[in-house]
């Protein structure tokens, strides 16, 4: 009996572990996500504004709820809204759905929980492995999301990187070397697209912060309650044998 | 006080059924850490239906606009953030508490009789439950909402003759679009709690009647102190068990708001990454896996690949899951065994038991992934044995050397 209790409890971890990770795909550079570092946030959200949201909207989220990271109202007024809004609007794209579809064949999706379906790895990598092909209509591919319709946005901050392609009998292996550099040294650029990614993580979930503090508190509680309703229990079944 | 209460009880059976059901009610002194879990099931029930409330008042069951009111309640409204995970932790722990409550049952023969409606009702409710997440998970209108429910309505399809337009009256469409998600609304807030309360109570109900079995598996209800009637070996739910599901709900609340507050999407298990994108009619997303407890009928479902005996292999996918769940059902008539609990059961049981539960687990992982040749062969192999601990029972479960059961139930 015991020894299925065990082995239940192992199998209920099994799919926790590492154990059965590892799927296909290239391997994924760790982005720098700092969620109560309100300084990279704000980088990151202005960073957002002026390149993503013109094709790209986040209209789940409000400019006011700028204010958790450390905005003021003056600011969200003139660092992040440029198209008029007021600072309870939504971040809405300035582009028409139907107009993406025309230009890149899709329409740029939402971006308010796109850390949330892509994950902050994945979107750190994407952002900084664009290369030129002139295959594609852009003239940009990319190395994690093969003929990706978005172009390189950010290609006069990072320059032009270009693929080399080297088989061996592990196979290809592939790697982007810069080709021309651009406004922004890689430790520069690297640290660009980390702000940037660590707000698109904030802008996922906003309250992720205000979930974990009041998880601490809630758990304090608990372990109280636990104590207090453990000794009740002990007190009542003193008697019984 | 008293003159209120017997005001009352003139009027209303308050005294008498607080006897009935709470202090005169006596259970076996032996329950074990498995016992915990018929009330943390009554818990997570009340905490579904009050999240669900909240959720309700700000929830818009329309194709264009459920995506965008799941995430207004996660941003622009009130604690809806905590609202909202505590309904979708809710929804996996409802199943991991009443997996357990079933295997509780399980090991210690609780469904033999005289507990077989009893079990028949819990099978009826975990019936409902089934729908009841199946209905809630097309709510938030995400990838994997839409295509994971594309799948499991496609099955109606499957039946001959009639599937087609049974699957069009059930979804009232050609194709999984705003009225079936107004429907399965309907029967996630309104038809499928009723039906769940209603039998909720009458497993109580049937409870009471028959009394608790015990991990030794005997009936406290045969030694009965002569004098007063009541079992030498029960002692009154309340407040000796009523101060003990106590602690056991804060050590479950402590599990339960560690996932809630620390970790709501479980690593994926609990809310999927894909459903964070929202429903797009036209693209089928590569991979889709339903939710962590659906995986093992699911599994089974994708195990059989060849036509037999002139039924596609679809249909049988489908007769397989479905038989995958009703075959619980089942147990109090497969079960010949004389004893009732897993600690006088013999070596035969002991391990068609363990491996019953080690092939639900595999099947339950194999459905989280894309299918392999591989993966299709163990799934065809565990759906095998899963099947064989039910259909081979009445045969095992007879021949097995049990031991000779207690007079008194151990401490």
């Amino acid at each position: 009996m015991k020894k299925i209790t065990i082995v239940i409890f192992i199998l209920c971890l099994a799919p926790f572990s590492g154990l059965f990770a590892a799927e296909s795909g290239m391997a994924l550079d760790s982005a720098p996500i700092s969620t109560s570092d309100n300084a990279s946030l704000q980088r990151g959200a202005e960073s957002f504004v002026n390149y993503c949201l013109t094709c790209h909207g986040a209209s789940y989220m409000r400019y006011n709820r700028h204010y958790d990271i450390g905005f003021t109202n003056e600011e969200i007024l003139t660092k992040l809204i440029f198209t008029g809004q007021k600072v309870g609007g939504l971040m809405e794209s300035a582009m028409q759905k139907k107009e993406g579809e025309e230009w890149f064949g899709v329409a740029p999706p939402d971006l308010s929980v796109i850390a949330r379906s892509r994950g902050a790895d994945w979107l750190y990598t994407y952002l900084r492995a664009f290369y030129r092909d002139d295959s594609t209509a852009t003239g940009w591919n990319n190395l994690v999301f093969d003929r990706a319709a978005m172009p390189h946005v950010f290609y006069q901050l990072q320059g032009e990187q270009k693929l080399i392609v080297k088989t061996s009998d592990k196979g290809e292996q592939k790697t982007l070397v810069l080709d021309k550099q651009g406004e922004m040294t890689k430790a520069e650029f690297d640290s660009f697209v980390g702000d940037l990614v660590n707000y698109l993580v904030y802008l996922g979930e906003p309250h992720a912060n205000a979930r974990k503090e009041l998880g601490l508190t809630v758990m304090a509680f608990l372990l109280g309650m636990l104590i207090l309703s453990y000794a009740l229990k002990r007190e009542y079944w003193k008697d019984i044998h | 006080m008293n003159k209120i209460i017997e005001w009352i009880d003139k009027r209303f059976p308050l005294t008498s059924n607080w006897k009935a059901h709470l202090s005169e009610y006596y259970a076996p002194k032996n329950f074990n850490f498995w016992y915990f879990f018929g009330s943390l099931a009554l818990l997570v029930l009340v905490n579904q239906i009050l999240t669900g409330i909240f959720l309700t008042m700000n929830y818009k069951p329309d194709a264009g606009m459920a995506f965008a009111s799941v995430e207004y309640i996660m941003r622009d409204v009130d604690y809806g953030w905590l609202i909202r995970y505590m309904h979708s932790t809710g929804a996996s722990m409802f199943f991991v508490v009443v997996y357990l409550h079933m295997f509780r049952g399980m090991m210690y023969g609780s469904y033999q009789k005289p507990r077989e409606l009893l079990w028949l009702v819990g099978m009826a409710i975990f019936l409902v439950l089934m729908s009841l997440a199946f209905t809630g998970y097309i709510l938030p209108w995400g990838q994997m909402s839409y295509w994971g429910a594309q799948v499991i309505v496609s099955m109606f399809g499957a039946i001959p003759t009639i599937g087609e337009s049974l699957q069009q009256w059930v979804l009232g469409d050609f194709t999984l679009s705003d009225v079936a998600l107004n429907r399965f609304f309907a029967y996630h807030v309104v038809t499928l709690p009723l039906i769940m309360l209603v039998l909720v109570f009458a497993h109580i109900l049937a409870l009471h009647e028959v009394g608790s079995n015990n991990p030794d598996g005997i009936e406290i209800k045969a030694n009965k102190n002569p004098k007063t009637g009541i079992p030498v070996d029960g002692i009154p739910f309340h407040p000796y068990y009523s101060v003990k599901d106590i602690v056991g709900v804060v050590v479950f609340l402590m599990v339960f708001c560690g996932i809630v507050f620390f970790a709501p999407e479980m690593g994926g298990y609990f809310l999927e990454y894909n459903n964070f994108i929202p429903a797009n009619t036209l693209q089928t997303p590569d991979h889709i896996a339903p939710v962590w407890y659906f995986t093992p009928y699911y599994s089974m479902l994708r195990a059989v690949t060849v036509n037999f005996l002139w039924v596609d292999a679809k249909l049988w996918g489908v007769i397989l899951m479905a038989a995958s769940v009703v075959i619980f059902a089942f147990l109090p008539w497969l079960d010949r065994s004389p004893v009732k609990s897993i600690r006088y059961k013999g070596k035969y049981f002991k391990t068609a038991l363990t491996l019953f539960v080690i092939s639900f687990f595999v099947l339950g992982w194999l459905g989280t992934k894309s299918p392999t040749p591989l993966y299709t062969l163990l799934a065809q192999i565990f759906t095998v044995i899963y099947f064989a601990f039910f259909i081979l029972m009445p045969w095992y479960s007879k021949i097995d050397k049990t031991k000779p059961e207690p007079k008194r139930v151990k401490e």
